[in-house]
């Protein structure tokens, strides 16, 4: 494998400052890679060659006359294809966006493009974020480059399999319940939830409103860092955006220390339904953590046992709502019906039919009723209570401990079709530990600890609203602990590519 | 949940038609279905917070955002209707409308 | 049955929604300019066409005006409120949500005085005032009649899209009886007022920034509960909600009277006929599923903003009238005259003028007002207030009288200039001349013994037969007190 896609983004970032080498060359040799792997991967909807190219090259320039340019300036990145990207194709993962070009740019894609990262593509996920496998893309499935028989994970399974493939060192994922956190879990690398409000949602196709965030992904938690920070700050054309200054997320990460560091487990989040190997993973990460000098302390948090119910209500809710924007009278696909009258509101009814997906559909119906007249006290009100209950646990809990602790998802990467035997609800179970995090509004990430059964196994770390800078003073140093414990997670799958 | 809070294949159909969804015998009956298991496990929320409880509508507080009456930028008419699936006379062109608000 | 039957035998309750568009720059949650004109879809941003990923920001300045309206109707500001979602799917609705507000309106629990056009006051109770966006416009092409059905497609522009509303509701309005419909139209005219004075609004019927969705019922009594009632939408003239109010009136009756039931149920008014017709029964579709906007924050008007716009609030037409009626002394049939003709303005002008209240009220409910029904005209369109108060100040100083400053008057309407202009370029100045006039009164005196003799007698009324040849002698421009006085000391009475 060339050595320019083995690379940290970071490390990318000082050799193009250095000179060592281009922008051109690095964005090159990820598109190769990308040209390469694609037949196995699947983790791009849309590869945007020379947008790439056309961006390094800009950048080469600048660097070469002697402009000063961001310290990520030339490191290529992937955006999930739910992120608007003015000129380029976004689908959201659905038929009803397959040839929709955005008239107008995202926040996130505004700071991406201004400070000089090309644009590598964007990549697949479950259709509108719905969905934990990536299975619910109407563009085919995203196969896990640790084994192409299991899912990447999702939402964000594109984003999370071009870092693990290779193929990008940088990813822009969100997560509503978990869809950075779980496929990040799933392939071995590292991807943030931060504090609702972090990074603007301007311009990213709205899932569940209140929910949403943004999150960066990376190979090492450093990585994720650099771009949190890029990302991060105050738009004024998101009203839930905070207004507070971007800390140093990057250097809390070189500079974190674990010892004097309380971590506190979440009881309810290692209990039953957890795969054998995923607490096997977790406890041996505890015990590194131990060693390191954390301090390791059992914290109970007993709404969070509702939290899947709550998010249930909720997050469908806001899907109803909107995701009713899509009715083929302005943009996106129109379909009209194969009988009947054609009139307005048969053509939004075949639209809709043939657009969406049997999970987009699912959620739908499941939010218009609990929204519903005479049902609203019961579900969405009930919902949101529960939702203040999950915050009044987490700041008991916060109150004494750093951060909180618990595997990112209850198991390993699971195989294709395997979420098509199982009931709805039981599908649902996978996101118990990352869900609760977004009822709250609260940071969390997953970094990769340890194998099982040839697969990685994620650990999520949970900080306090406003207080993402936490994940990173201790995910920076955990990281470096596990890996001269175990070694690089990420290192196995390079040498198993390697190998073929 | 008990057998009379089982949620129909009439009940699906009231909902998708709320929302704007066309579907078969087949779809209504097989939602009907996980909607049941669904709100069969969820229901208990409205038994674990009581009256005195505050609803959360919003994860971080944040109030009173709002922006100054300015005039900003704008989309151009070729631009908004770049993606319309049918046009005319600079209007989006939409199938008759029956029933009004 | 007419509606003169009908409210004798039925108790009518009336509701009124009034929409109003605000004058803000901008839309309500996007910086989209806020203006009529410009082509089809162009003041929009992907917000307002409510493109994927586009994201709503409150326009402070809507919220500012909806907090004025709020405190000019005498409600309570909320001290936190929020936006909701109205979910229903129709092709002008560019998310098919309306953002608006459900259970938090930012005003609530007011009341608007409306004077009647005898002079009756009728207080409105105001149950609710929220701030919302307004929907896109659809143009209905090919059909026969250019109405929505029959229509083969509509056209949609979304200019209109997101422009800032403030919807106000009423409570029940009763015990208005015969007088419902004519309590509706003033109302909303009241209100139009209110938007003109507050500076909120353009508030053009006719353009429809302001726009009323008339609610009727009957009941056997006052003592009865509610009866069904109907929602007439959209109507949008004084005229019009008078006569849509009286249709409904009659129209429940007539069907009441045959013990039929009233369906609950939005009609169309139509302009041509006067007459109401079915929409659509409300149904399960009116299912709205409201919700909390989640991507709008609560927003908590701090009490001093609130009262820092209290302060800034113009005087209201009713608490004007009620002033002026202090200032002035008039009679309540006088004030109201002058209201109904539209002339308080231009009397006040004219009082600030220099003008005596009494003598401008005079003149333009007078002389001015009949040559401006002569040509069909509204009196402030022939002569200004500054124009009234320069003719009265003529009289004031003896220069005119009545009858030669209407003839100065004729001549500023006919464009000659301004009154003095007028007065010396007709040579109308009353004569100060005392020799002419002493010479007019002797001839009279001489010419008319029986008069003189009748005043002799102390029949002082009969000094009016001697002033006719005076005047005539003197072309008019003799003082009629001084000619008086000259009289009496000639005769030696």
């Amino acid at each position: 494998m060339p050595e320019l896609t083995n690379s940290s983004a970071l490390e990318l970032a000082a050799g193009l400052a250095s000179g060592e080498f281009s922008s051109v060359e690095v964005t090159q040799a990820h598109l190769d890679r990308i040209a390469a792997t694609e037949d196995d991967f699947n983790s791009f909807i849309t590869v945007t060659d020379e947008l790439a190219l056309d961006t390094a090259k800009a950048v080469d320039a600048k660097r070469s006359a002697g402009e000063d340019v961001h310290a990520l300036a030339g490191v290529p990145v992937a955006l999930k294809d739910l992120v608007v990207t003015e000129g380029v194709r976004t689908t959201a993962g659905s038929k009803m966006l397959e040839n929709w070009v955005p008239p107008y740019e995202s926040t996130v894609h505004s700071k991406i493009r201004a400070a000089g990262l090309p644009v590598l593509g964007k990549t697949n996920l479950d259709e509108f974020a719905m969905g934990s496998t990536t299975e619910h893309s109407a563009f085919g499935n995203t196969r896990n480059p640790w084994n192409l028989d299991h899912v990447p994970g999702g939402s964000s399974g594109g984003a999370a399999a071009a870092l693990a493939g290779f193929q990008a060192p940088l990813s822009v994922g969100t997560d509503t319940g978990g869809s950075v956190r779980q496929p990040a879990a799933f392939t071995g690398t590292v991807g943030v939830k931060p504090t609702y409000g972090s990074i603007s949602r301007f311009g990213i196709i709205a899932m569940a409103s209140s929910l949403d965030q943004v999150g960066p992904m990376g190979r090492s938690v450093a990585d994720a860092a650099a771009l949190h920070e890029l990302l991060a700050g105050h738009d004024p054309l998101d009203s839930t955006s905070l207004p507070d200054e971007v800390p140093g997320f990057l250097d809390a990460a070189r500079t974190g220390e674990l010892k004097g560091k309380k971590l506190g487990v979440i009881k309810q989040l290692r209990g039953e339904g957890y795969q054998d190997g995923v607490r096997d993973a977790f406890s041996a990460a505890l015990e590194v953590a131990a060693a390191a000098g954390a301090e390791i302390v059992e914290v109970d948090c007993p709404a969070i046992s509702y939290a899947l119910d709550a998010y249930y209500l909720i997050m469908p809710s806001e899907v109803s709502s909107n995701l009713a924007r899509y009715d083929g009278m302005r943009y996106g696909l129109r379909v009209e019906p194969e009988t009947g009258p054609v009139t307005a509101e048969t053509v939004m009814s075949a639209t809709r039919a043939a657009g969406f997906g049997d999970e987009v559909k699912r959620r739908i119906i499941l939010g218009t009723y609990a929204l519903s007249a005479g049902y609203y006290d019961a579900y969405y009100g009930s919902a949101q209570k529960i939702r203040t209950l999950v915050q009044n646990d987490f700041a008991e809990a916060f109150a004494s401990c750093d951060v909180l602790v618990s595997p990112t998802a209850p198991t390993t990467a699971l195989e294709f079709g395997a979420e098509a035997a199982a009931d709805p609800m039981a599908l649902y179970l996978g996101d118990v530990a990352t869900i609760p995090a977004n009822l709250a509004g609260i940071p969390g990430l997953s970094l990769p600890a340890g194998l099982s059964e040839g697969l990685p196994v994620g650990f999520q770390i949970l900080a306090p609203a406003r207080e993402d800078v936490r994940l990173y003073e201790v995910a920076g140093p955990l990281e470096a602990a596990l890996e001269s414990a175990g070694g690089r997670v990420l290192d196995t799958l390079a040498e198993g590519l390697e190998a073929k | 949940m008990t057998e009379s809070s089982a949620i129909t294949p009439e009940q699906v159909e009231h909902l998708a038609s709320l929302s704007r969804i066309a579907m078969s015998e087949d779809e209504l009956k097989s939602l009907a279905g996980d909607l049941t298991t669904i709100l069969g496990n969820v229901a208990r929320v409205n038994e674990v917070a009581g009256d005195d409880v505050p609803a959360t509508s919003h994860p971080i507080p944040l109030t009173n955002v709002m922006r100054p009456d300015v005039v900003g930028p704008t989309l151009s008419s070729e631009q908004a209707l770049a993606a319309a699936p049918a046009a005319a006379d600079d209007k989006f062109l939409v199938p008759q409308i029956l029933g009004e608000e | 049955m007419k509606y003169e039957d009908a409210i004798k035998k039925y108790d009518p309750v009336i509701g009124i929604e009034v929409h109003v568009e605000l004058g803000t720059a901008t839309k309500m949650f996007d910086a989209a300019p806020n203006t009529f004109g410009g082509g089809p879809n162009t003041n929009i941003t992907p917000t307002s066409l409510g493109l994927p990923g586009s994201l709503p920001v409150v326009n402070e300045k809507g919220v500012e005006y909806a907090i004025k309206i709020g405190l000019a109707l005498g409600c309570e500001i909320a001290e936190t409120c929020r936006f909701a979602r109205k979910n229903y799917f129709y092709p002008d609705v560019p998310k098919d949500f309306q953002t608006s507000q459900s259970d938090e309106p930012i005003a609530a629990e007011g009341q608007v005085e409306v004077e009647l056009s005898d002079g009756t006051l009728v207080t409105v109770p105001v149950e609710r005032a929220h701030m919302e966006e307004d929907a896109g416009k659809n143009t209905h092409v090919g059909g026969a009649t250019g109405r929505i059905h029959g229509a083969d497609h509509s056209l949609v522009d979304y200019n209109r899209a997101g422009v800032p509303l403030v919807e106000i509701v009423t409570h029940p309005i009763t015990g208005t009886g015969e007088r419902a419909a004519e309590v509706a139209a003033a109302y909303v005219r009241t209100l139009r007022d209110i938007f003109r004075a507050l500076d909120v609004s353009e508030a053009r019927m006719e353009q429809g920034n302001v726009r009323a969705d008339v609610n009727v019922s009957l009941r056997e009594s006052p003592d009865a509960p509610l009866g069904t009632r109907t929602e007439t939408k959209n109507v949008n003239s004084f005229r019009s909600i008078e006569r849509a109010v009286r249709f409904e009136i009659a129209r429940q009756a007539t069907l009441l009277e045959a013990g039929e039931k009233i369906v609950q149920e939005t009609r169309h008014f139509h302009e041509e006929s006067g007459e109401t017709s079915s929409g659509r029964p409300k149904s399960d579709a009116d299912d709205y599923r409201y919700f909390p906007e989640p991507d709008l924050v609560p927003l908590q008007p701090s009490r001093e903003w609130v009262d820092r716009l209290r302060e800034t609030l113009p005087e209201l037409p009713a608490q004007k009238r009620r002033r002026l009626l202090a200032e002035w002394k008039f009679s309540d049939l006088e004030m109201r005259d002058i209201v109904n003709a539209g002339l308080l303005e231009a009397i006040e002008d004219t009082v600030t003028a220099g003008a005596k209240p009494s003598a401008a009220r005079k003149w333009w409910t007078g002389e001015v007002a009949r040559l401006a029904n002569q040509e069909d005209r509204h009196p402030t369109e022939i002569v200004t207030p500054a124009q009234v108060a320069g003719l009265v100040d003529l009289i004031g100083q003896g220069k005119l009288n009545d009858k030669l400053a209407k003839e100065v008057l004729s001549g500023v309407v006919a464009g000659e200039g301004e009154p003095a202009e007028v007065m010396d370029a007709r040579g109308l100045e009353i004569v100060e001349d005392t020799g002419a006039l002493e010479a007019a009164v002797e001839e009279a005196i001489a010419a008319n013994p029986d008069v003189v003799e009748k005043i002799k007698g102390g029949k002082m009324q009969a000094i009016g037969a001697l002033m006719g040849p005076i005047m005539k002698a003197t072309r008019g421009q003799a003082d009629a007190g001084k000619a008086k006085e000259l009289i009496l000391a000639k005769i030696g009475v």
